[in-house]
Parts: C-alpha cells; structure tokens; sequence
C-alpha cells in the first residue's frame, strides 16, 4: 500500500465538480458580507460617516465597538486587531463590516462609507523603518524591530581574516502571492449560544484559538469545519483567523443569522499575506582552492505593520541561511522589522527560500572570484555525515548531496553547444539545499499534537485529526498509511472532515509536518489497534474488529507526538536540533534567453530529492513539480509591486503566473533512504522543491549571460541593468 | 428576462437579468456549482464552461447570449449512467487535480481541445487560459495524453 499510487480519495469528487467548496454551501438567511478597508497607511481614526445612497437600517454594520470579546487576532503576540478602533497601521486594515442580503448591495454600500483618518508618516521600507526607529518614531518597541536571531559559531572573523579570498554580496529577494485559485472565504454562524464556522482554511484549530476570546465564549461553544480547500500554500494557514473572525462578529451582531464573507480576487491579493521580502548580505572567507573557511550573514526581512507568525518566518530562515555546505566559524544575525505594509506571512517555505537564495547565489560569486566551476565548488563543501550546522545539530546520516546533483546533472544530459537554432542565449545552472521538516526547533513538542483512530462497528476504521487536505492528498495518505499498518484497502479507512467538535487538534496543517509528523503519530494508533484487535489479513482484521467492537471492547485509540530519541532544541541558547529530520535536493536546470528582449525561460528542469520513503509517488511528485512551478514563477514573473505598502498590481492581469503556455514537464527524481522516525520512513516535502528554484535559474541567467543577478524576480529590465553595469565595470577596468 | 438555454441536456428556463454574469446564473439558479469563480476577470478560466462546444469563461459571459444555446458544465459531461468522462477519469488517475478549484475548468477546456485539434497547436496553449498553482502542469498534460490516448481521438459528441 506505501509506495503506490492509487487514486486520490477526493479524486472523484473534484473531476465531476461534486466537491463542495465554502462558497458552494447553501444557508438559508444568508446574508453576504463585505469589509471596509483603510485608504491610509498610517494614522488616527477620528470618525466614520455612513453616506446615504443605501438603506442603511436594513444593514448589519459591525465597528471596533461591537466587539463582544477581545479584539485582537490570537497568533504569537495578538497584536493585530480584528478591527482598527483608533490606530491605523497600514493601507487596508479592516476598519468596517457590513452584511446585507443583497450581495450587489453591501458592495455599493461599502463604497458609502468614508474613513476619517488623521494621516501619520508610514514607513514602507527597511531602510526607512530603521531610520524612523532612530529618530524615536518606532510604532513596535523601540527600534521597529519585531524579532532578532543570532547564531554564533566558531570564529567567523578569525576565519575571514585569515581565508586567501572574502566574496561579499547582497541579495534581495521579494514578496510573493500565495495565489490559491480559490480565494479566502468563510460562512459563519454566531450567537452567544456558540460559533460555527465553515471556511476555506488549513488550521481549524487556530481559527479555533481565535474565535473564543474575540466572541468570549469558552471553548467547547467555538465550531470549526474545514470545507474543501482550493489551495492554501500558506495563505490559509493564518489569514482566515481574520476573515472567520469578521463573518463571526457580523452574525453575531445580524442575531445569528449565517453571514458568509468570499473575497473578490482583487481584495484577496491587496488586504491578505504574502511571502516576507527579505535581504541578505553574505560575507564568506574560501581558501584558494574553494574550501569554505568562514561565513558571516545578515538577514532583514520586512514584517509588515504586526508581529503575526513573522518571528517564526524569520526562525526557519535563519536555520536554513548556511545552506548545505560544511563551515564551522559561522555568525548569523538576523532581523525583523514592521513597515506599513499589511502583514507579511506564511507561504511555502516559511522564510527559507529568501535565505536558501542568497546563500546559492553567493556561492555563483564566489565561484567567479575563485575561477572554480559553481557545480564544482558547491562538491568541495556539501554537508557529509558527522559535520555540524551552525546552530550545533550534528548529522548523524550522509545527505547524499553527490549522487543528488550526479542524477540531476545526468539527467540534464551534456549541454548544447552554442546558442539554441533562434540564436537564444542558453545557460544551465544548479541548486543545492536541504528543508527542516516539521515545526521549528521544539515547536513541535511544544504542539504536543494528538491525531486518533476510530473502530467502526463494520470494523472499518476512521482517522481523526485537524490536519486538513488542501490539494497535497493528505486524506490519501492518512488513509494509505493506517491502511497499510492494519492490512486494509483504501476503502476500510475513511478520513473524518476537519471539524474540531470530533476531531483532535493534530496541529496545524504547515511545515511539511503532516505526513511525517501526524501520519507518524497515525501509524502509532494503528500498531495500537492492531495490537488490541489481533493482526490478521484483510479479512481476518474486519472480522477480528467487528467482534472486538460487538463485544464493548475499546474503539478509540489516540497518540500524543513525543520527539524521536535523542532530539533537543533549547530555546534559550537557539541551539540544538532545529528539526528532526531534514529533507536534501537538488535542482538543475536549463534557461534559454531570448536575446533581444532578455525574457528568460525555462527549457528543462530536474528536481533530484531524498525524502525519505515516497508514500504515494504520484502525489510526491505533483508535490515536487507544483512546488518547483512556484518556484519558477518567484523566480521569473512574479513581481508584487508595492504602492502606498500596499500591491499595487492586485489582479491576476498583471500579476504573471506560470501558464501551461510556457510549462515544461518538470522531472522528477526520488532517492529513497527510510527515515527511522516517519511512517513508513517518511520525511517532510511540500515546502523543499520551493527553495531550489530560483536560485538555480540565477545560475543559469549567470551561465548564459556571465553576470550574477542579486535580485529577484530576473525580470527583462533587470538582466538588462545587470548587463550594463557589468560592461561599465570592464569598461572602468 | 426570461432566459431559456439547454443545460447538460435539460431544458432550462430561469428569470434573470440580461447583463447577469452566466456564471452566476449556472451557480445560483441552476445550482451548478461545479463551475468556480477564481478572478471574475476572464484571467484564470477556472469557471469555464462550453456553450455549443466552444469554451468560454462564464464570468465574462451575460447571461442573454446563453439565450437559446447548449450548455455544457462539469455536471454534464459523464455520462448519464454516471460514467466518467475519459477526460475526467485521466484527471482522477494521473494526479492532475490537486485542490481541484481549477480542476472544471481545466477539464472543460482540455475537452474541447481534444474535439477540435485544430483550435490550438498543443495542450500547453490550449490551457494556457486555465491557470493551475498545484500541479505546475506537468500531470496535466499527462492526463490530456493518457485521455487522447484512450478516446484514440474520437471523442466528438461523446461528451454530452
């Protein structure tokens, strides 16, 4: 059953249109809700006028005021509030809810209603927070700063000091949108009896923790549903806490009534999270020969006007900024700071991908400085068994870092000569890197997440758990993964739908933990199951269980995660094992560039990882390949203007994303090496193929057009200003 | 308006307005809600739809000119026994719907490509109208593959 690849469970219900999205549930009442948004990125609300032009008795109109319970978003500070009451912190803060039957109504009715804000001066930049902070203008702390790590390892400075070359470079990587097709959405129905709220989202339980303080209701009254999910990435990971948070204070205050909230596209890309920008400026010491001596990083990354999850962004960063090479003097610094900008959040790969950039793309520097071939240099310094990374985590097994980029490479093939037959400039390039899998250092202890299996009284089994399929296949796999351990078919395990009345908090559905984490804790029901029932085959388990059940015997089994043996993280020191398991990849890959207008395509790409035992090899590999799309359109396309703090290009018009015009099939290649502590020896994978990308497509910009670009994404215009300053550099020489 | 037009094979009359968006009349009148908004700009094609055979994106569409017309949903392109499609069975099986938002869209679309070959030179330009976040197209076009394989092209009016 593990390593095959039978048909999803919801396969069936997505190809004949009969899965039923959030938008597609029926209520009767309904009224439809709409968000008034601040104009203004900074200032003070001094009054809110209701112009005439709608009958505003018949609306629902919920302020600041008529917050029952606390009205701030729960996530790592609270710090954000579900609505501006006085402080305006960045251009569309919610400010005012309305609902009404009418959909084409309240969307007039909004246009109605006018913000008056006394407007403060905004900081929307790095540089400009600092200097605001400096001043005595910081609006978070005293110095805008949100969040600083630092790694300290051996002597950086010692090793810089004495290496026969020191690269210095800076790397800048921007923000990013999540771009599920299905936009954020959520129906809620409230009252002081209790909350339920059906929505479009990956962590029930978190929406869970947000609604009981806002509404102050206890717990057991608060409802979460998980309906379909058509896309998360990140996106959904903690942005619907504010949509469900505003359709469940719109019922609240309609008595009940069931409100639903579905954004348009347009308000989707301006108001909710985005991938962090970041920049890196990487100073590293190499012997003449290209071994690595000594590494010193900085990290900035913009936050956005509230804390939000940016520190635990920033954290994964952090660990993932040496990159899969061996160095032991290392010093990390890195640092969050707000702008006035909506809150930058999760997005696949969680701040490694901005990290893991920098640190490749130093490497094609260094590797020019040096006169040593990139993919060469990158051999002399892989991560082998027995070496430590910076933060003291020894590896105790061998990445596989050789025969990863050995396949890529081969697979590539030998590289054409010259120029493609219409005179197309053509460069190759690779990546290496690994990804943390699970939640960061003792996140996941700290989670303590429960998943259970249930006996049916025809002896089929039920998985519960809060973890959430959002197109990666996690009801497959669960279900693939018990079935497997009990000698099952598919079909004798069903997947209960999230719903946090009957299921368990498994954690929350990010950080390629579910399959490794929950579907760990899973198999353990099973093994427990099957102990209680008797093992057997198919239909010896069935019989077996449908006696055990007749005969009152226990039908509940239940698991709580305990870190594998040996696994510490001490959050004092930021030291330890940031993650228990780590996934390795290599990507290579072929650009061709267009030579008169520098547009720069992908011809071909290989992705080579090891992550562990493959569960279900199609389902990896649509993981890999949807992932390395992602990655391609960060790289390539996907450029998030800001105006005002705010995207400026919020419409699926002008923000390009990777057409099947333009996709090549993206191969794939697994190696298998089962990880001792995963089910079925599975790691993590669906952040890993987003980190390897960009950087490699940068190598093969530098391939084909022999300069470096520092910044993505490597628009026309930029590989044109690159060009120049490189020939006004040869010319200045 | 009263607006008559064959949906899926059934007649079907509903009271609209003449400039409502297709869309919404297949979502909230006739409750076919197979068909998704994803933009409501024409951009990403994930509520595409075929009016005789043809696919258009239903939230640029008014609703008069279904006037008349034969419409084709995800609903209706099995058979009607409820066999699937071999379009949507190769969708199944090759892993090429994800999250499946996309996934009626893309299938309607890719259907009427494999009808008439000619209206685009490949899979990848025939989709190109249907955006996917999941799948980066690579099982996509697997799936057109193992459907035209199957059908061995002679899916002509089969999808009705």
């Amino acid at each position: 059953m593990i390593g095959t690849s039978p048909t999803r469970t919801d396969g069936m219900a997505k190809v004949t249109g009969r899965a039923l999205y959030v938008d597609d549930l029926r209520f009767e009442g309904l009224l439809h809700g709409k968000t008034v948004r601040s104009t203004v990125a900074r200032g003070r609300l001094r009054g809110i006028t209701y112009r005439p032009g709608v009958p505003w008795s018949e609306f629902v109109v919920v302020t600041a005021q008529d917050v029952p319970g606390v009205n701030t978003v729960t996530l790592i500070e609270s710090d954000q509030p579900y609505l501006a009451e006085r402080e305006i912190r960045h251009v569309a803060e919610p400010v005012v809810l309305l609902a009404h039957p009418d959909n084409g109504l309240v969307e007039k009715a909004a246009r109605l209603v006018e913000l008056d804000v006394e407007e403060l001066a905004p900081v929307f930049t790095l540089d400009q927070s600092r200097a605001a902070a400096a001043r005595g203008e910081a609006q978070y702390g005293d110095d805008n700063v949100f969040k600083r790590f630092r790694i300290a390892r051996g002597d950086a400075a010692a090793a810089l000091a004495r290496a026969d070359v020191v690269v210095e470079g800076t790397y800048e990587t921007g923000a990013q949108e999540q771009l599920y097709i299905e936009p954020q959405g959520v129906v809620a129905i409230a009252s002081p009896e209790g909350v339920t709220v059906w929505g479009s989202l990956q962590c029930p339980y978190y929406v869970h923790k947000a609604l009981a303080p806002l509404l102050g209701l206890p717990p057991e009254k608060v409802r979460v549903i998980q309906a379909v999910t058509g896309g998360g990435f990140g996106g959904k990971e903690e942005y619907p806490n504010v949509i469900a948070g505003h359709a469940a204070l719109l019922s609240w205050k309609a008595g009940g009534r069931p409100v639903k909230l579905v954004y348009d596209r347009l308000e989707d890309m301006w108001a909710t999270t985005k991938r962090h920008p970041a920049r890196t400026t990487i100073r590293s010491g190499f012997t003449r020969d290209g071994r690595l001596l000594g590494l010193h990083i900085e990290i900035e990354m913009d936050g956005g006007a509230y804390v939000t999850l940016t520190p635990v962004v920033l954290s994964r960063g952090t660990l993932h900024a040496g990159g899969a090479y061996r160095c032991d003097d290392v010093t990390i610094e890195s640092r969050a700071l707000l702008t006035n900008s909506p809150p930058y959040g999760a997005f696949r790969g969680f701040g490694a991908p901005q990290t893991i950039f920098a640190i490749e793309t130093h490497l094609e520097q260094a590797a020019r400085r040096l006169g040593i071939d990139p993919v060469l240099l990158r051999r002399k310094n892989f991560l082998r068994a027995g070496d430590v990374l910076p933060f003291g985590q020894r590896l105790t097994e061998d990445p596989g870092l050789e025969r990863l980029l050995d396949d890529a490479l081969a697979a590539l093939g030998p590289k054409p000569a010259g120029p493609s037959g219409e005179g197309a400039r053509i460069g190759r390039g690779v990546s290496t890197f690994f990804h943390g899998s699970g939640f960061t250092g003792s996140g996941e202890v700290k989670l303590a997440s429960v998943a259970a299996l249930e006996l049916l009284e025809d002896g089929r089994v039920r998985v519960l758990a809060a973890s959430t399929d959002i197109g990666q296949g996690t009801t497959t796999v669960f279900a693939q993964i018990v079935a497997d351990r009990l000698g099952l078919a598919l079909e004798d395990v069903e997947v209960a739908q999230p719903d946090t009345h009957f299921v368990p908090d498994s954690g929350p559905t990010v950080a390629s933990r579910t399959a490794m984490v929950v579907g760990g804790l899973l198999a353990g029901c099973a093994a427990d199951l099957e102990s209680a029932v008797g093992a057997g085959d198919r239909r010896g388990f069935r019989q077996a269980a449908r006696a055990h059940h007749a005969a009152g015997g226990k039908t509940r089994f239940e698991r709580r995660y305990e870190p594998p043996p040996g696994v510490r993280w001490d959050d004092d020191t930021y030291t330890g094992d940031a993650y228990a398991a780590y996934a390795w990849s290599a990507h290579a890959v072929e650009v061709a560039i267009d030579p008169l207008t520098l547009q720069a395509e992908v011809r071909d790409f290989v992705a080579a990882q090891e992550v562990g035992r493959v569960l279900h090899p199609t389902l990896a590999a649509g993981q890999i390949e949807g992932g390395v799309a992602q990655g391609i359109g960060w790289a390539l396309y996907e450029d998030v203007v800001l105006e005002n703090g705010v995207m400026k290009n919020h419409q699926l018009t002008n923000y390009i994303l990777p057409t099947a015009a333009e996709a090549i099939p993206i191969r794939v290649l697994f190696h298998e090496q089962p990880y001792a502590h995963g089910p079925g020896g599975a790691k993590g994978i669906g952040e890993l193929p987003m980190d390897g990308p960009a950087p490699a497509i940068g190598a093969a910009i530098a391939d084909a057009l022999g300069v470096v670009v520092t910044r993505i994404p490597f628009l026309p215009e930029r590989l044109l200003a690159s060009l120049d300053a490189a020939e006004r550099a040869d010319a200045a020489r | 308006m009263r607006l008559e037009f064959e949906v899926n094979g059934v007649a079907t009359s509903v009271e609209t307005h003449p400039a409502q968006r297709l869309l919404d009349v297949l979502r909230e009148e006739c409750r076919l809600t197979g068909t998704k908004e994803g933009c409501g700009e024409g951009e990403c094609g994930a509520c595409t739809v075929l009016i005789d055979d043809l696919p258009v994106m239903s939230c640029l569409v008014p609703a008069c000119q279904a006037a008349g017309r034969r419409l084709t949903t995800i609903e209706g392109l099995g058979a009607p026994d409820g066999a699937l499609h071999p379009m949507q069975a190769a969708f199944a099986r090759e892993g090429a719907a994800q999250c499946g938002i996309c996934t009626p869209g893309m299938i309607l679309a890719a259907v009427a490509w494999a009808r008439d070959r000619g209206s685009a030179a490949d899979a990848g330009e025939a989709l190109a109208g249907n955006l996917c976040r999941c799948t980066g197209y690579t099982r996509i076009f697997a799936a057109v593959a193992a459907a035209l394989d199957a059908s061995g092209n002679a899916d002509r009016g089969a999808a009705r």
